[in-house]
């Protein structure tokens, strides 16, 4: 039933929470490695290192679990945790691994949880994530807390305390799991900083066959048709956004955020009534229903800064707003704040940028 | 071929208003709807059945008003609905729920075995995404997440093939049946409620499922109970700590302040200065 149904009623209780003896053998933090195609998935780096700030508080080893082919990338995949913050991997290689799927996953997952008995299991909430950790946990009869934003230890209970939005993301409610292990948790990509990469951390492999073979697995992969990365705009992994919000009115002069965008090689972002609008596409929504970004510079203009607008782009270092409204919600939380007619101020932004690029480009 | 949909009862999230002062939902008076997602499983459910013959169950664990909603699915063209609805059912989180509806499917199939099981990619409520693997794993189904399109179901040989989103592509994906199906939204286009489904609707006598009836004889497994996560506390997310600095210049003209803005942001970003700097070149 609905989150808000379950607030009132169950209390985490006052003091101590004692584990027993047998859950109190679950020790250390672990994050799922995603990758798809090759590639790591970023958050699987951002989750790391959440997990090191857990590890530490808890005095615990913060290990990276990848399961894949046999074969150099995926022992790659272990050195490039250790650079991003793991002490030691776990590490499943077997040929049925190659493309992700759900059975042979979850198998593999939830074995070697059994076998080293982590008390807390990270993943990154996208569609590989999310499919396998619902599985797990329901294999494990664990709690499993969805797309959370923050991560904490509450030392008192030596528990996570997974916080996330509820309340159609006006509030954050936290959320624990006391009597069952691992404590398992999805976080969105980008939510996260991605920690600073050392290449000379070293660390240590546990290596556990999967025992399984491909006649075991129902379902098949016939196919992987990756997306043309081109023409689908990357607004995740996006360094400068320029986005545009009601306030633009109509979308002729949304046309003025391209421009802008387009003078600094930014991507292109907007509030959700403009998506409804029509005036850009869905995947360029940014907050709670669309995406979470964190640019090095974030301009919003026309838009007012509502809560689930905000918990999407609030992450960014750089936030510049423009609204002609001097109360708009988005002044309490922006960098830089310019109270004035979006309509004017960005072709001048445009052109300021064009004169700063133009020197920039004689100078060096 | 029986098909079984899981739907949802949620607030309308987009007449729901936002308090501009407290920041807390104002959910007065805010409709209650059939979770959008649940509707392109639903659709899908539909349309294979128009193809293949058979009959389309919906089910729903909620409270009793949650009826209007499995109505509305009878007035689309669902066959049959099911209410489960217990009080030991309440304070349920996606495990406990799992459980329930895993039990009440595992019901159903007594009466017509269950080909396939549909379930929304996630709530605009609960917004987990976790109840559909979690039913799946329970009732040993296999697992078709984000399906963005049913390509072919083969009955005579019981394999369907779909294509599903992963990041950063399609995997194309044939399984055996039974198997438990989430659609990715604006895969497919709800239909319009025929004349006939409505009436039908509007006469339909859904059947009321209670715990016993649901098939669960251990109550440790759902509800409060069977949920092993918490909620500790509620709060008020932190608001990044400082106002903006208002660029302000004497002629207020739109030149002069995007021209102070920009010396500010050079200066005391160098390091942002740097990356833009970078993209003259
Ligand atoms: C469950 C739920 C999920 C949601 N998810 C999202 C989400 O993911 N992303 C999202 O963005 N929203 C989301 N919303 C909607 C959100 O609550 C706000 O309604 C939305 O962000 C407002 O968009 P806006 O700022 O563009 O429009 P408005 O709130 O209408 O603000 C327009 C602003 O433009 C300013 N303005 C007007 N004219 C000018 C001008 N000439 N020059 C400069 N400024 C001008 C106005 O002063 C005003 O501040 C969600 C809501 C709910 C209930
Ligand atoms: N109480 C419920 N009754 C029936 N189906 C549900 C219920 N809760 C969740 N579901 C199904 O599971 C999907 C995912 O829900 P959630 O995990 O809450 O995001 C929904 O889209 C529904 O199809």
């Amino acid at each position: 039933m609905s989150e808000e149904k379950r607030v009132p009623v169950k209390k985490a209780g006052k003091g101590k929470y004692e584990l027993s003896e047998q859950l109190k053998a679950y020790k250390g933090v672990w994050v799922f490695v995603e990758h798809e195609r090759g590639e790591v998935h970023p958050v699987s780096w951002e989750l790391l290192g959440e997990g090191r700030k857990l590890a530490d508080t808890l005095g615990v080893p913060l290990s990276g679990v990848v399961l894949g082919a046999p074969g150099l990338a995926t022992r790659r995949f272990c050195e490039e945790a250790f650079f991003h913050g793991a002490d030691n991997c776990y590490l499943m290689e077997d040929a049925v691994l190659n493309n992700y799927r759900n059975q042979p996953f979850t198998k593999g997952l939830t074995d070697l949880v059994n076998a080293y008995q982590p008390e807390i299991l990270l993943l990154g909430a996208t569609t590989q994530g999310r499919d396998l950790a619902g599985s797990v946990a329901t294999t494990l009869k664990t709690g499993l807390t969805a797309d959370c934003t923050e991560l904490n230890i509450d030392m008192e209970n030596r528990s996570l305390a997974a916080s996330r939005p509820t309340f159609g993301g006006s509030l954050l409610c936290t959320i624990l799991t006391l009597n069952y292990r691992p404590q398992m948790a999805t976080v969105r990509p980008r939510v996260m900083a991605l920690p600073d990469r050392d290449n000379r951390r070293l660390g240590s492999i546990v290596e556990h066959p999967l025992g399984l073979i491909e006649a075991d697995i129902v379902t098949k992969v016939l196919e992987y048709i990756p997306d043309n990365r081109q023409d689908k705009p990357q607004l995740a992994f996006a360094d400068i956004i320029v986005s545009g919000g009601r306030g633009m009115k109509n979308p002729d002069n949304f046309q003025l955020i391209w421009d802008l965008a387009l003078m600094l090689g930014a991507e292109v972002g907007a509030s959700r009534p403009v998506v409804q609008a029509g005036w850009v596409e869905a995947d360029r929504q940014v907050g709670q229903s669309g995406k979470t970004v964190r640019p090095k510079l974030y301009i919003a203009a026309g838009i007012s800064g509502a809560v689930q607008h905000r918990v999407g782009m609030e992450g960014a270092d750089v936030i510049i707003a423009i609204n002609n409204d001097p109360n708009a919600p988005i002044f309490d939380f922006a960098t830089y704040g310019i109270v004035g007619n979006a309509m004017t101020i960005l072709p001048a932004l445009t052109q300021a940028f064009k004169q700063r690029l133009a020197m920039a480009k004689m100078a060096g | 071929m029986h098909i079984v949909v899981c739907i949802k009862q949620v607030p309308d999230s987009a007449q729901i208003r936002v308090h501009p002062v407290t920041n807390t939902i104002m959910r007065q008076g805010v409709p209650a709807i059939v979770n959008p997602y649940d509707l392109f499983s639903l659709e899908e459910a539909l349309r294979l059945k128009d193809v293949h013959g058979g009959r389309v169950t919906v089910i729903t664990m909620g409270p009793p008003q949650a009826e209007a909603a499995l109505r509305k699915c009878i007035a689309f063209g669902a066959d049959e609905a099911i209410l489960v609805t217990d009080r030991a059912f309440a304070g349920a989180d996606t495990l406990a729920t799992s459980y329930a509806l895993a039990s009440a499917i595992t019901q159903i199939g007594k009466d017509q075995a269950v080909d396939m099981v549909f379930a929304g990619k996630q709530t605009i409520d609960g917004d987990t995404a976790q109840v559909g693997p979690g039913i799946a794993k329970r009732m040993d189904l296999q697992l078709l997440t984000y399906v963005s399109q049913v390509d072919a179901l083969d009955l005579m040989t019981r394999t369907v093939r779909v294509q599903r989103r992963a990041e950063g592509g399609v995997q194309v994906l044939t399984t055996k049946l039974p198997c438990l199906v989430t659609m990715l939204e604006g895969s497919n286009e709800m239909r319009f409620a025929s004349m006939d489904n409505m009436f039908r609707a509007a006469r339909y006598q859904l059947k009321v499922w209670d715990r016993v009836a649901a098939g669960i004889d251990d109550v440790g497994k759902i509800g409060l109970k069977g949920s092993p996560t918490v909620v500790s506390k509620v709060f008020a997310p932190q608001a990044r700590t400082q106002r903006a600095e208002i660029i302000d210049t004497e002629s207020g003209e739109p030149r002069d302040i995007a021209l102070t803005l920009l010396s500010k942001l050079f200066t005391q970003h160098p390091k942002l200065g740097e990356a833009i700097s970078k993209r003259a070149t």
